[in-house]
């Protein structure tokens, strides 16, 4: 599974950082960094709740 | 109705409150599994919508003013199956007949989950007064956006994280802005003694003129707001006036049904309130936060959305229940700035770890014994999960230390 970020809707509130720190990062701009765009298993659910955890709707799985 | 769930696929799931708890609620039900009916009842006429960017973007000149709901009638009917009925408070609730009262009718529960979130305070003595708000709705953003886009003086009662908002959107728009605090200093109580005067500096900085330790005596007008009084006799001019002086959990419609009310609905770590398969979500909900072994109520985006989720599924699925544990986080955006704060703020003391308190940004956080208890940062995006998960995990406050000194000599992160 991939993760694909919507830069436009992404402000950096971090919440996906909070859930799934191995696959997100804030940076020192308050931008959005995914380390790992094709999603570890052992991230998935973590991602999963990130996706749904987005306060901007900014985060999507294509399968 | 049968009073008792046969099985967690059945029943009938009634939602009160139709913001993002409530939304999460009937999304989380369905995605549980629970296939029998669902019905979520709003007070606003508005279908859900999100609140955040009322008082940030949607404030700004040009922003689009529409109103993006966060679920469609279609959805909702679609791909829910849920009753919505909006713009019909709930007015009763009795526990022993599981019916939800509203003026138009009576709606039986198996399941209850009360999402009514708060009201905002308003000014005593100022109905009538044309151009004197709060910011809470949707319809009162409007109301605020319209002034800014007038061009109104703007005096903002209260310095809060809202108002502060409302004034930076004042001030981005070149309005003159002023911004009246009753108590002598800024944010005490959010952030603690130091750290609120200097997120206050911020509005200085700005251009927003910052009155403290001043009581508002009138605002006066005919017809529409003038000018502001102040508590010793000076006035400022105004056309618009927003007070954001806090707000008080929803719950008068719950008065005399017998559900534990204390500055919130009472619930236990499971979000379980008073009565027999009733729950509590959101900015409505006491509930005890087993990660700092106390009762809460937290108005913030994320408790909300995920209080909706696990009630509804400690609602529906009693056998599996599971404590709400969580570290409150908020954000809030005031002249281009973000500030982020993770955790409970009345610790022992605070230690700023990076940048300092005058500048364009910092990290401060707080020690509560050992532990390390709280986060708050100004531009400090890159830094402020790190500490949350640190405090989700009880770290004590050495460890938090000596992350901060990794975090101040690494590199900037290059986006891959």
């Amino acid at each position: 599974m991939r993760i694909v970020l919507d830069r436009a809707k992404c402000t950096g509130i971090g919440i996906c950082e909070s859930l799934a720190p191995d696959v997100f990062e804030v940076d020192d701009n308050g931008d959005l960094v995914v380390l790992h765009a094709e999603v570890p298993s052992s991230a998935e659910a973590d991602v999963a709740a990130a996706v749904e955890g987005c306060p901007t709707q900014a985060l999507q799985f294509e399968a | 109705m049968s009073s008792q769930m046969d099985s967690p696929g059945r029943g009938a799931l009634v939602v009160v409150g139709a913001s993002l708890a409530g939304l999460r609620a009937v999304e989380s039900a369905r995605k549980a599994g629970f296939d029998g009916r669902i019905t979520l009842v709003g007070e606003e006429v508005h279908l859900p919508y999100d609140r955040p960017p009322l008082s940030k973007e949607f404030l700004s000149a040009g922003a689009p003013i529409d109103h993006v709901p966060l679920c469609g009638r279609s959805e909702f009917a679609d791909d829910y199956g849920v009753d919505v009925l909006l713009g019909e408070p709930a007015t009763g609730l009795d526990l022993d007949a599981r019916v939800v009262h509203t003026r138009e009718r009576q709606i039986s529960y198996s399941a209850l989950i009360i999402a009514t979130g708060v009201r905002a305070r308003e000014l005593r003595g100022t109905s009538g007064l044309a151009g004197v708000h709060v910011l809470r709705t949707l319809d009162d953003a409007r109301s605020v956006r319209r002034a800014l886009d007038d061009g109104a003086r703007t005096v903002v009662i209260g310095a809060g994280f809202i108002g502060s908002e409302v004034a930076s959107a004042a001030r981005e728009r070149g309005l003159r802005t002023t911004i009246v605090e009753a108590l002598p200093a800024p944010m005490v109580r959010s952030v603690g003694p130091d750290l609120g005067p200097a997120l206050a500096s911020l509005h200085e900085r700005n251009g927003t003129t910052l009155i403290c330790g001043q009581e508002v005596t009138a605002i006066e007008g005919t017809g529409r707001v003038e000018r502001v009084r102040l508590a010793d006799g000076t006035s400022i001019e105004a056309d618009l006036v927003v007070a954001g002086i806090g707000a008080t959990p929803a719950t008068e419609w719950l008065a005399g049904s017998g559900l534990p009310i204390d500055d919130g609905v009472v619930c236990d770590e499971h979000l379980r309130a008073g009565g027999a398969d009733v729950y509590a979500a959101g900015d409505v909900a006491r509930w005890h936060n087993p990660r700092f072994g106390t009762s809460m109520r937290v108005e913030h985006w994320s408790n909300a959305a995920e209080q909706g989720a696990r009630a509804a599924r400690n609602a529906l699925f009693p056998a599996v229940v599971e404590p709400y544990r969580t570290v409150p986080y908020f954000w809030s955006d005031w002249y281009g700035s973000r500030i982020q704060f993770a955790g409970i703020a009345d610790g022992d003391e605070h230690v700023v770890v990076s940048g300092d308190l005058t500048g364009e940004r910092f990290v401060a956080l707080y020690r509560r014994g050992d532990e390390l208890s709280g986060a708050l940062t100004l531009n400090g995006q890159r830094h402020i999960m790190r500490y949350r998960r640190l405090i989700a995990r009880g770290a004590n406050f050495d460890e938090a230390l000596a992350l901060a000194e990794t975090m101040a000599y690494r590199h900037p992160t290059t986006r891959s």
